[in-house]
């Protein structure tokens, strides 16, 4: 048995640099190394959510929102500065409009501290609301003018200009203290709030983002945005990408060995002991509540820092272009298929689903093609007008069946979390 | 007085309407946490689904409503709560129960449930295409415009087919709920059930009736709400993606496993929205010369793009301040 597993595990391997190898000679290398870079960015979005589930037993439903803020941050730290609206009247207004900001939330935070002082609960409350409605109201609308003129004057305020690396690092803390605030309130209740929570937050990110012209140029966007390794126009479009590659290929190597060095530490033994029983893990001493939060954070890093590279690799920052499909279920399957808790089946499940999907399209049209052709030819059959926007629902519909397969018949995905046991 | 209309016609009508669909999609949400332990997030494609089913019902009888004076799609409502129940019953037996069989953690079943929303999505799309529909085919929207007596306000107070016939239907609803749930034999094995499923078990109640009898009222509730908010607005794919949120919301504001707490969370919630988006310096005009600010011609808490926001902020909310909610659910 412990021959076996490995073998299984190498033909996989193999099987699945042959599928790649097959798609590079039918789609070109050039198209070929693009899939695979975008699956990398995926893989560190999957290692984010191998560690939530696979290590703890978080469900996180929102993958989307935290790979939406990776990529707004590699937007705004790495654009160009725009020099006209740091020059103009209104940055100095913004600021005002931030600072107004800054000092509501420490006058709430002021009234919320009235039970210091002996105020009777039943006057705080009222005093709360109407404070925070109040301030509430004064910062919207000193807002409001300030990113109107923006808007018609600049388009956006443009990027701040700094090195790639740091768009990616800032998302993945951007991305880490949203998800502080959600599992600090979220995670110490029913396991199924924190899905629900990270459902909702995600669309609010989109919204925000979406709607925040001033700040994303909204369903305008961002583009190009700058790469860390030389671009197309200097080296080509198979060198570039390969060189984008070896750059996420570096950085997946780094967290692999860090993930794998926690989970086989005393820190991975620990959460696999909270996922399986919370009960006799709490009981001997360990804080449930707080260790959640701490991987929760983590994985969310990690779900930061691969959308932005991913959006960096696209070279454009698209509000739009966040699904729930293509940013959170895709992953989900890519982890249980994979394998949940197995840094290496998460990986394997990144390339592979991704690889699938991407072929899934034109095999899609292709299939829809042939059936709307046939059922003209045989049955004056009309297909409707929308017909190939329909078709590719059919992808929406299989990965939702490959969701509810694979948790009925193989939950422990194609590569099983191992154990290691010291004797 | 005019104000005082625009606020009862853009505030209070639409919040009711609003509300109701959100109290019945939450109390079959409430439901199934409370007997099943899980969130099912596959609920408002079950709205989906039902109004589908209705539009298409719709569309193969389209005589039948102006024949007797309602909109068709409420006429063939009965039909599509059947067939909705029918689709929850299977989709239980075919995706949930076999998880429940295994003993897995109630978070796997609520993955099963998102796979299974990706699902109905898909198949919805397929058949209905991706645009949005117009639930009368050959009837029209029933407009009833009622003027006031008094001289103050010309403008009436506009109230639709859709949104009388959802707030009667609620209360008729609620009512039969109420009854099944204190008086029946089933429904007291419902109570029973949700309060305790082993104590329930040992003593002699069919579990498996239970669960079924759980997904016909959460199936049919659901086709009705979505029937109606379809009716009222129009059917589009995507209804359920606004609708998961807000239902979930009113679930755990009301405490979930607590029926009668999901109706009043469903009210918080589509009152909350409706008076959060509402232009509050159109009530406000009347007094500008009294005020001692001047008056900005949109003056809403939040703007219509980010309703959404709502009904998360008043989840978090709860959660931080009641996890139980409102009225203290059961399960936590």
């Amino acid at each position: 048995m412990l021959m076996k597993l490995p073998m299984k595990e190498t033909l996989m391997m193999v099987a699945l640099a042959v599928a790649v190898l097959i798609l590079m000679q039918v789609m070109g290398t050039a198209y070929g190394v693009r899939v695979l870079v975008e699956a990398s960015c995926y893989a560190i979005i999957a290692l984010g959510l191998t560690i939530q589930w696979g290590y703890a037993g978080l469900f996180n439903a929102g993958i989307m929102g935290f790979v939406a803020i990776g990529g707004f941050s590699a937007m705004l730290l790495t654009f160009p500065v725009n020099q006209r609206f740091w020059d103009s009247e209104l940055s100095g207004e913004l600021g005002i409009a931030f600072l107004k900001l800054i000092a509501a939330i420490a006058l709430v935070f002021a009234v919320m501290q009235l039970h210091r002082i002996k105020v009777p609960r039943s006057i705080r409350l009222p005093i709360i609301l109407i404070v925070m409605a109040t301030l509430y109201l004064w910062v919207v609308n000193g807002f409001a003018p300030v990113t109107q003129g923006i808007v018609s004057e600049f388009g956006f305020i443009g990027g701040l200009g700094l090195p790639v690396w740091a768009g990616w690092l800032v998302g993945g803390i951007l991305a880490g203290t949203v998800a502080y605030f959600i599992g600090h309130i979220c995670l110490g209740l029913r396991s199924d709030y924190l899905a629900i929570a990270t459902l909702g937050v995600a669309e609010i990110i989109k919204a925000f983002l979406k709607n925040s012209d001033w700040l994303t140029r909204g369903t305008l966007t961002v583009s190009p945005l700058p790469w860390p390794v030389p671009g197309a126009s200097e080296v080509g479009f198979v060198m570039a990408r390969a060189l984008y590659l070896s750059v996420t290929a570096v950085l997946i190597a780094i967290i692999f060995y860090l993930l794998h060095r926690a989970y086989n530490g005393p820190w991975g033994r620990m959460m696999r002991a909270i996922r399986d029983n919370e009960l006799s893990s709490s009981a001997m001493g360990k804080d449930v509540n707080q260790r959640r939060l701490e991987v929760f954070v983590l994985g969310c890093i990690l779900m930061g820092i691969g959308g932005a590279a991913l959006a960096t690799f696209n070279g454009i920052f698209d509000p739009n272009g966040y699904l729930p499909l293509n940013h959170t279920f895709l992953i989900w399957v890519m982890v249980i298929l994979g394998g949940p808790g197995n840094n290496l089946g998460t990986i394997f499940g990144a390339v592979f689903v991704y690889v699938i999907w991407v072929m899934s399209e034109p095999v899609a049209l292709f299939i829809l093609n042939a059936i709307s052709y046939l059922g003209d030819m045989w049955f004056a059959w009309e297909a409707p007008s929308d017909f190939s926007s329909r078709a590719l629902q059919a992808r929406v519909f299989s990965i939702g069946l490959i969701i509810t397969l694979v948790l009925r018949y193989a939950p422990k995905g194609l590569f099983p979390e191992k154990v290691q046991h010291h004797h | 007085m005019n104000e005082f209309v625009f606020f009862i016609n853009n505030v209070v009508i639409s919040g009711l309407t609003i509300g109701s669909i959100y109290a019945l999609g939450a109390v079959g949400i409430t439901l199934i946490f409370s007997i099943l332990r899980f969130a099912h997030f596959a609920h408002a494609d079950l709205m989906t689904l039902g109004a589908f089913f209705a539009f298409f019902l719709t569309a193969m009888f389209p005589a039948v409503g102006p024949a007797l004076g309602l909109p068709t799609a409420f006429v063939m409502l009965p039909l599509a709560m059947a067939l909705t129940a029918l689709a929850a019953v299977y989709i239980d037996k075919g995706f949930y129960k076999p998880l429940r069989r295994h003993g897995v953690k109630p978070i796997v079943i609520v993955m099963a449930s998102l796979g299974v929303t990706l699902m109905l999505q898909g198949l919805i799309r397929m058949f209905m295409g991706t645009s949005s529909r117009n639930m009368y085919i050959d009837d029209r929207k029933g407009i009833h415009r009622i003027e006031l007596p008094f001289d103050l306000a010309n403008r009436p107070i506009v109230l639709t087919d859709p949104q009388i016939i959802i707030i009667v239907l609620l209360v008729i609803i609620v009512i039969a709920l109420h009854l099944f749930l204190t008086r029946t034999r089933l429904g007291k094995a419902m109570r029973a059930m949700s309060d305790n499923p082993d104590l329930a078990r040992v003593s002699g109640i069919n579990t498996d009736t239970v669960v079924k009898v759980t997904w016909i009222i959460a199936g049919s509730l659901a086709a009705i709400a979505g029937t109606m908010l379809s009716l009222d607005v129009s059917l589009k794919p995507d209804l359920s993606f606004h609708l998961l949120l807000p239902i979930f919301a009113a679930a755990i504001v009301g405490g979930v496993g607590h029926p009668y707490g999901a109706l009043a969370g469903g009210f918080v919630i589509g009152f909350a929205e409706t008076l959060s988006v509402f232009n509050w310096a159109v009530l406000l005009r009347p007094w500008r010369d009294f005020l001692w600010f001047d008056l900005p011609p949109t003056l809403a808490f939040v703007p219509t793009e980010y309703k959404i926001t709502v009904p998360f902020f008043i989840l978090l909310a709860i959660l931080v301040w009641r996890p139980t909610g409102l009225f203290k659910g059961k399960v936590l």
